[in-house]
C-alpha cells in the first residue's frame, strides 16, 4: 500500500521562543528551523512499515515556504520515495492544511496517511482529525502502535486515562504520538541518494483550495512571568516553608 | 445565540474537565447546554443537571457510544450543530480526538486549548509549549473550541436545576470500531485535578524507585507524575506525563524531583501556585520557576521527606 506523510518544517524544539517587540509573532531570524518532532516518528513510522513489507510506497508532503524542500529531502534521507512541496509563504491554518492534503490524498490515493498529533509550534493538534472528516475516514490519533493487517489497522493510542486500542478499515488517518517508535538518523550515503529522488512543487493557487484565513492573531504576548525563588538547605527547612510560609501542605 | 459543551464523562459520571469547560460557556453571551453521548450514562446526565449555569442538558444515550468514537462523536454534534453559535469540549485526548472532525465539516479553523474568553469571538491561548500567548479572534460564523481546565475555575456542582432532554442517536459511523482499553488504576487523585502533585524524572532511575514519591504521594493527598524521559524509560505509564504534549497541571503545589526542567515540561507544570524542585544539579532549570529549591540528591532527601511528614 502506498502512505502519505505529512510533514512541517517548525521552529527547532531546542530553541527558546521569544516574542517579537512588536507583538506580532515570535522572532524568527537566524533561529534555527527542523522537521516538527511528532512528525519525525510518522516519517519513521511508514519506513518501518514499508520494511516490513507492508507499505510500499511513501510519499512525503510539506505545505510551507521554498525552504521546506530542505525538510522534505530529510524525509527522503530517511527512506520517503518521494516528495511534495506544496509552496505557500503564508502559515495556513490547520483547515487549509487539511484541505490541501485531502486534495493531494485524491490525486495520490494512498490507504494510510500518517501525520504528528502536534505542531510544536501552533500546539494546535487538528489536522490529522480534520483531514479524516474531510475523506470520511476513521482516525487513530495519538498512537503508540500500529499493526496493519487483513486490510486493516489496529492503533494503541496514548489517551489521559491510560492506553486505548481502535481497529480501522483502510484507508485510515493516524497521528503519532511520542512512544510510537525512536527515530532513526539519516546517513551520509542515505542523504546523498535523497538528492536524486523526485521533488515535485505546487503552488497553493494550483490546488483550488480556498485556503483564506479564518482568524486572525490580534496579539503575541509573553507569559506572565514567575518571581524568583528561593534555596532551602535542608529537608526541614523546606517542610517549615511549605507549612508556615505556603501553607500548602 | 447558545452554547453547546460536550461533556467528558466515564458514562457514570462526569470528569472534572466538563465542568471547567461548562465555566468557560458560561462566560459567552446566551445560554449553555450540555450534551451528554454515552452508553447508560443518565447519572452523568443528572449530575450535570445540578451545575452551575447550566439550562439544559440533552442525552444521546446508545450502545456505540460507550466509548466515544470520535467518528461517532462527529456524525452525533453535526446533527444537532445549527442550534449552537459555540460547540466547546475539554483541551483532553477526549475533546482533541472529535472537535477537529466537526469543525471541518462545519468549515470552521477551531481554537484550541483556550485560556481565557475575551469576548465572544476572541480568546486567548498559549503557542510554542506556553512560551507566548496568543489572542485570537475567529471570523468564522461558528465557533468550534477545546478548553484547557488550568484556564478556568470549575463551576459550583450543586444548585442548578437544568432538564434533562432525551435526543435520537446518530448511527456507529463504522469506519472505526472500539478494541479494548488498559487504564491505569489508582486509589490516588486524578493528575489534572489533583491540588498536589508529586513527578519524577529520569532522575529517579528505575521504575521500582518511583516507590519512595509514591509514599511521598500518599501522605500528601498527592497525585503522581512524570516527565517525558521517566515514561520513556518506561518507569511509569504514558497517562503519567506533564508537558507540552502531556497533561497540563496547575495544581496548589508541585514537587519536581529528578527534572531538569525541559521547557517543554514546564509548559504543563508553571502555571502551579507552589513549585518545588528536588535536583542535585543546582544549575537546573526547573530552579528558575521554583518558589523552593533544594539542591540535593534525591535518594536522600526523599526518603527524609517521607520521614518528616
Ligand atoms: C516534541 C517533544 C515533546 C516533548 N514533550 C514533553 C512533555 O510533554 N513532557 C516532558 O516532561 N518532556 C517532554 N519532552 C522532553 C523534554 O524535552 C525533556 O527531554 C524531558 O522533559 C527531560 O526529562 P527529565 O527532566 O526527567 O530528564 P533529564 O533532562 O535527563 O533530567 C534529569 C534530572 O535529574 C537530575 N538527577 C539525576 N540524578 C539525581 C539524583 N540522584 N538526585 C537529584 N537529582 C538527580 C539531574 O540533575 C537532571 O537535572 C518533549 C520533547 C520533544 C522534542
Ligand atoms: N504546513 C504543513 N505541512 C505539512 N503537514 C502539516 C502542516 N501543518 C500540519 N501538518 C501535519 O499535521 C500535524 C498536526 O499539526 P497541527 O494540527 O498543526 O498541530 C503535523 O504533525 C503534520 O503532520
Amino acid at each position: 500500500m502506498k502512505i502519505l506523510v505529512a510533514i512541517k518544517r517548525v521552529i527547532d524544539a531546542n530553541v527558546k521562543v521569544r516574542v517579537n517587540s512588536d507583538n506580532t509573532g515570535v522572532e524568527t531570524a537566524n533561529v534555527k528551523m527542523s522537521m516538527n518532532p511528532f512528525c519525525e516518528i510518522a516519517v519513521e513510522e511508514a519506513v518501518r512499515l514499508k520494511e516490513q513489507g507492508v507499505a510500499s510506497e511513501i510519499v512525503a508532503v510539506s505545505i510551507g515556504p521554498q525552504q521546506a524542500q530542505e525538510t522534505l529531502r530529510t524525509a527522503l534521507a530517511l527512506g520517503a520515495d518521494k516528495a511534495i512541496l506544496v509552496k505557500s509563504d503564508n502559515d495556513l491554518e490547520s483547515l487549509a492544511v487539511a484541505k490541501i492534503l485531502k486534495s493531494l490524498v485524491e490525486k495520490e490515493e494512498p490507504q494510510m496517511v500518517l501525520l504528528g498529533k502536534q505542531s510544536i509550534d501552533g500546539d494546535n493538534n487538528q489536522t490529522g482529525q480534520m483531514l479524516g472528516a474531510l475523506l470520511g475516514w476513521g482516525q487513530g490519533t495519538f498512537a503508540s502502535e500500529v499493526k496493519v493487517d487483513d486490510g486493516k489497522a489496529q492503533v494503541t493510542r496514548e489517551i489521559d486515562g491510560g492506553l486505548q486500542t481502535v481497529e480501522l478499515g483502510l484507508p485510515a488517518i493516524v497521528t503519532t504520538d511520542l512512544r510510537l517508535n525512536e527515530p532513526r538518523f539519516a546517513s551520509l550515503p542515505n542523504i546523498m541518494k535523497a538528492k536524486r529522488k523526485p521533488l515535485e512543487e505546487i503552488a497553493v493557487v494550483d490546488l483550488g483550495v480556498d485556503v483564506a484565513p479564518r482568524t486572525e492573531t490580534l496579539k503575541v504576548a509573553n507569559p506572565p512571568a514567575r518571581s524568583e525563588g528561593i534555596k532551602v538547605e535542608t529537608v526541614a527547612e523546606l517542610v517549615d516553608k511549605l507549612k508556615n510560609e505556603a501553607k500548602v501542605i | 445565540m447558545t452554547t453547546l459543551v460536550i461533556a467528558e464523562h466515564n458514562n457514570e459520571q462526569a470528569q472534572a474537565s466538563t465542568f471547567t469547560t461548562i465555566a468557560a460557556a458560561n462566560q459567552l453571551s446566551g445560554d449553555t447546554v450540555v450534551l451528554v453521548a454515552g452508553h447508560n450514562c443518565q447519572s452523568t446526565a443528572e449530575q450535570i443537571a445540578k451545575a452551575e449555569g447550566v439550562a439544559k442538558v440533552i442525552v444521546a444515550d446508545a450502545e456505540h457510544y460507550a466509548h466515544l468514537l470520535a467518528e461517532d462523536l462527529e456524525k452525533l454534534v453535526l446533527s444537532i450543530a445549527d442550534d449552537y453559535s459555540h460547540i466547546l469540549a475539554p483541551a483532553s485526548t477526549f475533546g482533541k480526538n472529535f472537535t477537529p472532525r466537526v469543525a471541518a465539516l462545519l468549515d470552521v479553523q477551531q481554537i484550541s486549548d483556550i485560556t481565557k474568553v475575551n469576548s465572544d469571538d476572541t480568546f486567548e491561548r498559549p503557542v510554542y509549549a506556553g512560551n507566548a500567548i496568543a489572542t485570537v479572534k475567529s471570523n468564522d460564523s461558528k465557533k468550534v473550541i477545546t478548553v484547557r481546565s488550568t484556564g478556568f475555575d470549575a463551576v459550583a456542582l450543586e444548585g442548578g436545576s437544568a432538564s434533562i432532554e432525551a435526543i435520537s442517536a446518530g448511527e456507529h459511523a463504522g469506519t472505526s470500531n472500539y478494541v479494548g482499553e488498559e487504564l491505569t488504576v489508582s486509589e490516588r487523585p486524578e493528575l489534572t485535578s489533583a491540588s498536589v502533585i508529586v513527578s519524577g524524572g529520569r532522575g529517579m532511575g528505575s521504575g521500582e524507585n518511583f516507590e519512595m514519591l509514591e509514599t511521598l504521594a500518599d501522605k500528601l493527598g498527592a497525585a503522581v507524575g512524570a516527565s517525558r524521559a521517566a515514561v520513556d524509560a518506561g518507569f511509569v505509564p504514558n497517562d503519567y506525563q506533564v508537558g507540552q504534549t502531556g497533561k497540563i497541571v496547575a495544581p496548589e503545589l508541585y514537587i519536581a524531583v529528578g527534572i531538569s526542567g525541559a521547557i517543554q515540561h514546564l509548559a504543563g507544570m508553571k502555571d502551579s501556585k507552589v513549585i518545588v524542585a528536588i535536583n542535585k544539579d543546582e544549575e537546573a532549570p526547573i530552579f528558575q520557576v521554583a518558589d523552593y529549591g533544594l539542591v540535593a540528591d534525591l535518594f536522600k532527601v526523599i526518603p527524609e521527606l517521607n520521614e518528616a511528614l
